[in-house]
């Protein structure tokens, strides 16, 4: 079943005449449970790619739908409750409210989206416990390290169970012990719940744990290649 | 859990929070313990006002309020003096004869308000049997009648206790009459100029001097529980006695309560001008906070929180921290205010005469309402929301791609 369709996406910035075309139009299909990687080089558009299918940036052209829903079509106050619904986001780094312990970062979203008690309690305790933080349940972000942070993010992602998470450069700050961790942990995540991953990289281990692995350079795929 | 997070929030810069605490309640605490201390004033010069020249009713005929005439008077007094004292709000009631005169002593002369009081019932009308100095109050002499004046009198005519005094004025029949006193007692009161111009004798001798009827007076004064009852007494007796004319304290004096009421404007415009310059700090420091925060937000904008959401965070931090300031001023400044309701706040070393002579108590007794204390919150509460307002405006202008890029 396919949840996310990319057709023909531009982004373009103009930088001072310069113009940069850090998306240069790009098809893509995701299915449901994919569980994949997008490489390339630094500055290649990874994180504008995301950015786009995450909707928290407006394409120059073209069109992105989740579920049949164009992005493109819904006013902006909507899309925060689409993105807030629909997608789980884990960015490289600032990814928890420093003032919040493990537990209320990742019971924050289904505050906001006003799940009871009950609810968010069994919730936040099976995905700590999946991440393999149940006895850091209430310490500070200050108090973990960076891999547990970025432990913690994806269960914030996963809280209230998106169609999909994205996450760019989940492990760019982590030693290779926490990225093997990390990427054993989401990967597991995506067997037993079934979320669609889609990850950007430039880490050849990561690259090496996904199952679809698409490579852009210069804005434009390159290779899209699928395993098993 | 927004709010939970805003309350965090203001405790995560330690050291920048407790600047703008302490900047905040010292403000609060300033404008609070003013205030409670103008009040104290006002309230004391009413109070004293009322204790000692005006009580809180005050009834003549209309002719003596257009005229302080000695003929203007009116007769029946006993009866209205038994109606009066039957109402439940009614502390005293005294009946007086007031007569403009020359006094003099051996030395010099002036004018003053000879005032004919019953003693015992005007003792609990007004305080000056309490401001006695020296000598009695009015008590019968072996030789001549007694007189009981103001000590800034007594300093002028160079007299004191027992000292002769000679009283010239005009009777009901307009013929000029001379009657010797002799000083009872020397009375002291916070006013200066009233005590340079009262004088009291008998009502029984100053009648008959003048030659007026026996239960005659120019002036009833009223004293009643509550200066907030004078309002139903007095409409009470204008429609009980048409013939007479009726004033409340205030009347008497007015610019009494035009003065406790424009020192209330007064100060709450001055707490104004401190929230004001506070307030420019406050916005200072929330601005910070957002630059600060540029990723934090982004990323609380990317997971779902909505521009109504992040408006009120930051909001409500902000009102969080200057309440917090507010909170600790208030109870600075009341606790202050209270500690000075009890023991007084002594002015006297510095500026004992100033005071004195424009009727003001050298000792104050501050005075804080709760509705000073509720004004003073709301006031910091809306301070806290509108220095909110540009930097959260600042924080919803963050396009949550550009916040959340970490460039490598
Ligand atoms: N806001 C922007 N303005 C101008 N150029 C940008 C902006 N954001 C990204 N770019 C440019 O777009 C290109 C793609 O950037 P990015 O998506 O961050 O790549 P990656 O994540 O693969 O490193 C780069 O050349 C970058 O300089
Ligand atoms: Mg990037």
């Amino acid at each position: 079943m396919k949840i996310i369709e990319i057709k023909n996406l531009y982004k373009i910035y103009n930088e001072t005449e310069v113009e940069v075309k850090a998306v240069n139009g790009i098809d893509l299909n995701f299915e449901k449970g994919e569980f994949a990687a997008i490489v390339g080089p630094s500055g290649s558009g990874k994180t504008t790619l995301l950015n786009l299918l995450g909707g928290l940036d407006a394409p120059t052209s073209g069109d992105i739908s989740v579920d049949g829903t164009s992005l493109g079509k819904l006013k902006s106050s909507k899309l925060i409750d689409f993105r807030m619904n629909n997608i789980g986001f884990v960015f490289q780094a600032y990814n928890l409210i420093p003032v919040l312990t493990a537990k209320e970062n990742v019971e924050f979203i289904m505050h906001l989206q006003g799940k009871s008690k009950k609810e968010r309690d069994a919730r936040t305790k099976e995905l700590l416990t999946a991440v393999g933080l149940e006895d850091r349940i209430n310490s500070r972000p200050t108090k973990l390290s960076g891999g547990q942070q970025q432990r913690v993010a994806v269960a914030r992602a996963l809280a209230s169970k998106p169609k999909f998470v994205l996450a760019d450069e989940p492990t760019a700050n982590l030693d290779s012990k926490s990225t093997e961790n990390l990427l054993d942990i989401m990967e597991r995540l995506n067997k037993e719940e079934g979320t669609t991953f889609i990850f950007s990289t430039h880490d050849q281990r990561v690259v090496n744990k996904a199952r679809r692995v698409i490579t852009i350079e210069d804005g434009k795929i390159i290779s899209d290649e699928k395993k098993n | 859990m927004i709010w939970s997070v805003s309350w965090r929030n203001v405790w995560r810069n330690k050291m920048r929070s407790g600047v703008v605490i302490t900047a905040v309640s010292l403000g609060v605490f300033a404008g609070v313990f003013a205030m409670a201390f103008m009040q104290g004033m006002a309230k004391q010069r009413v109070d004293s006002a009322i204790k000692t020249e005006t009580s809180h009713i005050q009834i003549h005929t209309p002719e003596y309020v257009n005229v302080n005439d000695i003929e203007n008077y009116f007769t029946n007094t006993e009866e209205l003096f038994e109606n009066i004292a039957a109402d439940p709000s009614t502390v005293a009631v005294s009946k007086r004869v007031i007569v403009s005169s020359i006094i003099s002593s051996a030395e010099k002369g002036g004018g003053v308000r000879l005032i004919g009081i019953e003693p015992e019932r005007e003792s609990e009308v007004t305080n000056i049997k309490e401001r006695l100095i020296e000598g009695n109050y009015l008590e019968p002499l072996k030789r001549g009648l007694p007189a009981v004046i103001g000590n800034k009198l007594a300093e002028k005519l160079d007299v004191r206790l027992g000292s002769k005094l000679v009283v010239g004025l005009l009777d009901v029949n307009s013929q000029p009459i001379y009657h010797q006193f002799r000083v009872s007692g020397i009375f002291k009161t916070a006013s200066a100029p009233y005590d340079e111009t009262t004088v009291f004798v008998n009502y029984s001798d100053l009648t008959s001097i003048t030659k007026m009827p026996k239960d005659a007076a120019h002036e009833m004064a009223v004293l009643l529980s509550d200066n907030e009852l004078s309002g139903l007494m007095a409409s009470e007796l204008k429609q009980g006695f048409p013939n007479l004319n009726i004033m409340e304290w205030f009347d008497v004096l007015p610019e009494l309560k035009y003065m406790t009421e424009s020192m209330d404007v007064y100060m709450y415009i001055f707490i104004l001008i401190i929230l004001l310059a506070l307030g420019f700090g406050i916005v200072n420091t929330m601005l910070m906070v957002v630059l600060e925060r540029v990723k934090e937000l982004g990323m609380l904008m990317a997971v779902g929180m909505n521009k109504r959401r992040v408006f009120s965070m930051i909001m409500l931090e902000t009102v969080f921290l200057s309440l917090t300031g507010g909170v600790l001023g208030l109870v600075l400044g009341t606790g202050f205010s209270e500690f000075f309701e009890t023991h007084g706040l002594d002015l006297s070393g510095l500026y004992k005469e100033g005071l004195e002579a424009m009727g003001y108590d050298t000792i104050v007794y501050t005075n804080i309402l709760p509705e000073m204390i509720i004004t003073v919150t709301l006031m910091v509460i809306m301070t806290g929301i509108i220095a909110s307002i540009y930097p959260a405006r600042k924080a919803l202008k963050l396009n949550p791609a550009e916040a959340i890029r970490t460039d490598n």
